[in-house]
């Protein structure tokens, strides 16, 4: 664990370095709240890290949400919301069952590789709606919950996908691991890299900052604001519907209500890793950290003996604390900066 | 700077006096709902067994009555331009607050009042958080609504609490008289024109209206947006929880999951019935129409045997279409006025 912790922050710090102490600042408190959720409740009880299966299910299942959220950070800096990336995980999680049943012996890559390009489709039908229809976001992909949602009842009806269905090597990645590390969460955390570096970097990463920090100001500076919009839902929609097949692969059953309510958790975890929802800052560090924090709560919660129906109230708590915060950081960078401005003028 | 004034003009529609009368009253959002409306009736009591029964309209009213409790101020709150996601949490935690106190030896009397304090104070802290902190209402009531059902669930666990005087539980389900009209809705129709009048015909609704055009020009001209803003919260609070006490009552349990996900079927109600998602347009009969036209197509598809999963289906893609049919129209009818017009820039302000 010290060892992933460290290596995370080493990149991390690489990554940041230089967008300012600030941000660098946001990130390594939710780092630093994660550590301490960890360190608290392995004092309480050692199994929770040091135990085989402890350690696994650290690093495991946070890693669909993380994808998710990172997902969901790519499209909340442009300003936009997605609501229907659990519905999409939800569908993509079945189809990759039924592809397994009615394709008996197709290599495990062409069905990852399909699970993305169906996740995109679905992707691509909100990015369009929002891109050329100028509608907001939070309606179309609300109502695309809803349609998503609807087709995968449809078309599950009140069947589902056993684990003897699926192939023995496919549900063994579930749970499989290269070293101490879950293959899942390698496969989240080269995402989180690839995401990370072309935001950082690229043009086409810069131009998704530009666009959520000011649309109009985009636009008149001749950013394709339509075409970047489109492509960040693509990239949501892609990611969910890598989560799906991984879902598919972690739990093996899946039924007709896999992965709902799981946008409030991207969502949630996107905020409180300090993406603010009206565009242009924030990272996908923040937001994989955030999915990490949120979801290590709900399992520390049993432990430290707090039932566990509390779980959703402080989660709750945590989203407003983080706003909370990230509106007087705001605040007192604003203030710094006039005060700056004031004494450059004396 | 004019093409993003044209722009912004896209995404409002403004009542245009140059057109004839009858065009402005038929060619409304508001009447394309109520023509659907009338047309599902139609063609279910033609085709569906059992629709045009009296039965089916108590139990469609019955189901309905907290979409349309809780969209009269839902409406209010997206015309200013913000939203209001906590609604169902609220109604969860009302419900739970009856319940326990009940359970604790009050009379339901004393116990339903409590649960509308409660509902009040959680629709202030919701309204403290977005007005005096400053934070965008999107993000605090997903919070809030994570927090207020967290709080619902975790005062009740997975128990529910059952025992209600029959009184109270009888009269959720009542009839007016002899029809099969619920007596629910005397309660509905008196609070839709409370909010009906309140929106439509007093200064404080008139503020409504311009925060939701232009905050800062609603504030130039004296209007308080903080504490108009406020009180819509508190007002969408009392009432999300006088929806969680029928709520209660009527299926005389309350639970801490009561109402999950009641919020999409509002803010899809609302929407659909002609209310703008960028503020500033929008009028309370259209989203009552709405409401109706959503719970219609629900009870019939559920009589002609479809499950329940198409009406998610037939909800989600009737949003869709509602608010993409706005924008293609504002464009079809900006072709019109300008032929052969420049292409109009892409500002994607999209965020609701």
């Amino acid at each position: 664990m010290t060892n992933l912790t460290l290596d995370r922050e080493t990149f991390g710090t690489r990554v940041l370095h230089g967008v300012g102490g600030f941000l660098r600042a946001r990130e390594t408190g939710i780092l630093l709240a994660l550590i301490l959720v960890i360190v608290i409740t392995t004092a309480k009880n050692p199994n929770f890290l040091f135990s085989n299966d402890g350690f696994r299910d650290l690093l495991l299942t946070p890693s669909l949400v993380m994808l998710l959220a990172v997902g969901q950070a790519v499209v909340i800096i442009t300003r936009n919301v997605d609501l229907s990336v659990g519905s999409t995980l939800g569908l993509t999680a079945y189809m990759t069952g039924r592809v397994f049943i009615d394709f008996p012996g197709i290599p495990i890559i062409v069905v990852f590789l399909v699970g993305i390009l169906f996740g995109a489709l679905l992707g691509l039908v909100n990015g369009a709606l929002i891109a050329f229809a100028k509608v907001p976001a939070l309606v179309i992909t609300l109502g695309t919950l809803y349609a998503y949602r609807g087709i995968n009842v449809l078309w599950t009806g009140s069947d589902r996908i056993n684990a003897s269905d699926l192939p023995k090597d496919f549900l063994a990645l579930g749970t499989a691991r290269i070293g101490p590390i879950p293959v899942l969460t390698i496969i989240a955390l080269i995402v989180l890299i690839a995401a990370g570096w072309y935001l950082r970097n690229q043009r086409g990463g810069r131009e998704l900052y530009a666009i959520g920090s000011d649309p109009a100001a985009a636009n008149l500076y001749g950013l394709k604001v339509t075409r970047r919009v489109l492509v960040a839902f693509v990239v949501s929609g892609s990611l969910a519907g890598l989560a799906g097949v991984l879902y598919a692969a972690r739990y093996g059953t899946i039924n007709s209500q896999a992965g709902s309510g799981w946008e409030l958790d991207a969502v949630g975890a996107a905020v409180i890793g300090g993406v603010a929802i009206f565009g242009g800052s924030g990272s996908v560090w923040g937001a994989a950290i955030g999915a990490y924090l949120l979801l290590t709560i709900n399992r520390a919660l049993p432990i430290l003996g707090v039932q566990d129906f509390w779980q959703r109230a402080v989660v709750g708590v945590l989203i407003i604390g983080a706003i909370v915060l990230d509106r007087v950081l705001a605040l007192r960078t604003t203030k710094k900066l006039a005060e700056a401005r004031d004494n450059h003028n004396d | 700077m004019t093409e993003l004034t044209a722009n912004t003009a896209v995404m409002r529609t403004y009542k245009e006096y140059g057109r004839p009368l009858w065009q402005r009253i038929l060619f409304t959002r508001e009447a394309a709902v109520y023509g659907a409306l009338i047309l599902v009736i139609i063609v279910a009591s033609a085709t569906v067994r059992n629709f045009a029964t009296p039965i089916t309209l108590n139990y469609l009213l019955l189901d309905i009555t907290p979409i349309l409790l809780i969209a009269l101020p839902m409406t209010l709150v997206i015309i200013t331009g913000e939203i209001d996601l906590s609604v169902a949490s609220i109604v969860g935690l009302s419900s739970v607050t009856l319940g326990t106190l009940h359970q604790g030896g009050l009379p339901i009397e004393a116990a339903g009042l409590a649960a509308l304090v409660v509902g009040a104070i959680a629709g202030a802290i919701n309204g403290f958080l977005i007005t005096v902190v400053g934070l965008p209402s999107l993000a605090v009531t997903i919070g809030t609504l994570a927090l207020y059902r967290g709080l619902a669930v975790g005062l009740l666990g997975t128990t529910a609490v059952t025992q209600y005087t029959e009184f109270w539980k009888d009269l959720a389900k009542s009839k007016i008289g002899g029809t099969t009209i619920p007596s629910v809705m005397i309660l509905f129709v008196i609070l839709a024109l409370v909010f009906a009048i309140l929106l439509h015909f007093t200064a404080f609704g008139r503020g409504v209206f311009a925060i939701g055009l232009s905050p800062e020009a609603a504030r130039f001209s004296g209007i308080s947006v903080e504490r108009t803003k406020f009180i819509l919260f508190v007002l969408s609070g009392v009432v999300s929880a006088l929806a969680g006490i029928y709520y209660t009552l009527r299926f005389g349990s309350a639970r801490g999951d009561n109402a999950t996900g009641l919020e999409l079927s509002v803010i899809a109600a609302v929407l659909l019935g002609g209310v703008s998602i960028f503020g500033g347009r929008g009028a309370l009969h259209g989203v009552i129409a709405g409401v109706l036209l959503i719970g219609t197509l629900g009870s019939a598809l559920r009589l002609a045997s479809i499950t329940s999963d198409v009406i998610n289906i037939i909800t989600g893609t009737l949003l869709v279409a509602s608010v993409v049919s706005t924008s293609v129209l504002a464009w079809v009818r900006r072709k019109r006025i300008r032929p052969g017009g420049k292409k109009p820039g892409s500002a994607a302000d999209t965020k609701g």
